[in-house]
């Protein structure tokens, strides 16, 4: 007990650490792997073209590679960002991708009469895709999505390797100092990351309950 | 029998040919319906009905020929083509009523999205339609709360909602159990009564007679036969549609 007390503002502030990456990473590829999966299924060829290449490069890329990419290789171009938000930008950009695959096969998943019936009212390509087919493919898409946020949220500790003292990172310092007590320390640890990715979890069912759709 | 259509066209095919593929499936089709006609598509499985109603609002694309609706080309694509579609009316055998809505937002969400009308203004609408189908008591719930005949009368109200030039109806009752046919019926023979200009793909022999001007009998693709309902039924000119005929007044 007295372990965790002594390093308790360290702990802390890791977990808040790695719990705003997490958000900020999330918001950012909630929102970007949405637009990109609706460039993927829309009716302009050049617009999936682009979409299906960010999807494929970032799903094959290492993101180890993007946060390298991000933090030491744009400074090289003149355009340096922090160490944090390299991070953010980092996991966000390569998790849009996992995000942007699960909406697309929420999409696909959605009856094709749906966006008809839209389309024949006189709704846009966009009108039909934000009043009709978003909103019932995220029905469908919040167990996948909750998986994709789980595996986003333990990424974030690729950051341990840049300067970004999140939970990893703490693991790393605390082990250090404290060798006798390795096994509180990884206790300590875990813990932080399942105080997040827990109720998550449970939040996702409850989610999914919520909106599932009658048919 | 309706009231005389007017004689003056509102949706003019000329030489409209499309290929799935391989598949030739309309072949050099020509056909002028008139504002306020009613005209019923018939014609076996896979002969290209479904084909031709969704051409007309380009939910399925041209390859040759020429498509107008009140003297306008159907544009390619964009917003000049969803104001147009906004002017067809569009009824589907599985009615695509939009799921995870009510069935007052259902009828609203065109006239608030497309026309721009106040939600207040929309949904007083709505509501006067879902009457005139006769399921305003299930306004606040959802398609999958509602019998198949209580959905495809909402479908028509959603369409009846953009106030459309046009309506076009795709085997509307193909996938009704019978005991609610009717009730569908009764309100597409109403909209005909009303003046509607109407293309129903159907083989409900008995709204033909009741309702339409004109029979059109298609056949791989082609339309091989036009006449009235009364020549059709009973002396139809080529042999395909006495085949046809044959066949369906046997089951
Ligand atoms: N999207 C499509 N892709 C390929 N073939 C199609 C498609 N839609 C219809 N067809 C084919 O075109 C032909 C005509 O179909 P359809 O217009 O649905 O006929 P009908 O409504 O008269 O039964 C059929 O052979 C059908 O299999
Ligand atoms: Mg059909």
């Amino acid at each position: 007990m007295q372990f965790f007390i002594d390093n308790f503002p360290l702990l802390r502030s890791a977990f808040l650490t790695t719990l705003s990456l997490s958000l900020l990473a999330g918001l950012l590829a909630l929102v970007l792997g949405t637009v990109l999966a609706a460039l993927r299924v829309s009716p302009v060829p050049p617009l999936r073209g682009l979409a299906t290449f960010y999807v494929e490069t970032f799903r094959n890329t290492p993101l180890t590679v993007v946060f390298f990419f991000l933090i030491f290789g744009l400074p090289q171009i003149d355009f340096a960002v922090g160490f944090f938000t390299g991070s953010v930008i980092a996991v966000g950009l390569y998790t849009a991708a996992f995000v942007a695959e699960a909406v697309r096969s929420g999409i696909n998943a959605v009856p094709p009469g749906q966006a008809e019936a839209s389309r024949a009212l006189g709704l846009s390509f966009g009108q039909s895709l934000r009043e009709v087919v978003l909103p019932q493919a995220f029905r469908t898409v919040v167990p996948p999505l909750g998986n994709v946020w789980i595996a986003m949220v333990k990424n974030t500790s690729i950051a341990a390797g840049f300067a970004v003292t999140e939970l990893t990172a703490s693991l790393q310092r605390l082990s250090n100092a404290n060798a006798g007590e390795l096994v509180l320390v990884l206790l300590a640890v875990v813990l932080g990351y399942m105080l997040i990715t827990v109720p998550s979890a449970f939040a996702v069912s409850r989610l999914e309950r919520r909106v599932a759709i009658l048919r | 029998m309706t009231e005389r259509p007017t004689g003056e066209p509102l949706v003019r095919l000329t030489g409209v040919n499309k290929w799935f593929g391989e598949l030739h499936v309309l072949q050099d089709v020509d056909l002028t319906i008139d504002r306020g006609e009613v005209v019923v598509v018939i014609g076996p499985s896979g002969s290209g009905k479904s084909t031709l109603c969704r051409t007309i609002n380009r939910l399925e694309s041209i390859q040759e020929g020429e498509i107008s609706i009140d003297g306008v080309r159907l544009p390619d694509e964009g917003k000049e083509l969803a104001r147009l579609r906004s002017d067809v009316g569009m009824v589907f055998q599985s009615f695509n009523l939009f799921a995870h809505k009510s069935v007052l937002e259902n009828v609203t969400l065109g006239p608030i999205k497309v026309r721009k009308k106040s939600k207040a203004d929309a949904e007083r609408r709505a509501r006067e339609l879902l009457d005139r189908v006769g399921v305003s008591a299930q306004a606040d719930k959802v398609p999958a709360q509602l019998s198949g005949g209580q959905q495809q009368r909402v479908a028509i109200a959603r369409a009846l909602a953009m106030d459309p030039k046009v309506m076009l109806f795709d085997e509307p009752t193909s996938a009704l159990d019978p005991e609610m046919i009717n009730e569908v019926l009764e309100v597409m023979v109403g909209l005909a009564r009303d003046g509607m200009t109407m293309v129903v793909v159907t083989h409900e022999m008995g709204f033909a007679r009741r309702a339409a001007n004109r029979v059109v009998f298609m056949d791989a693709g082609r339309i091989v036969e036009s006449a009235t309902p009364e020549t059709f039924f009973t002396n139809p000119s080529s042999d395909r549609a006495k085949d046809f005929l044959s066949k369906i007044l046997n089951h």
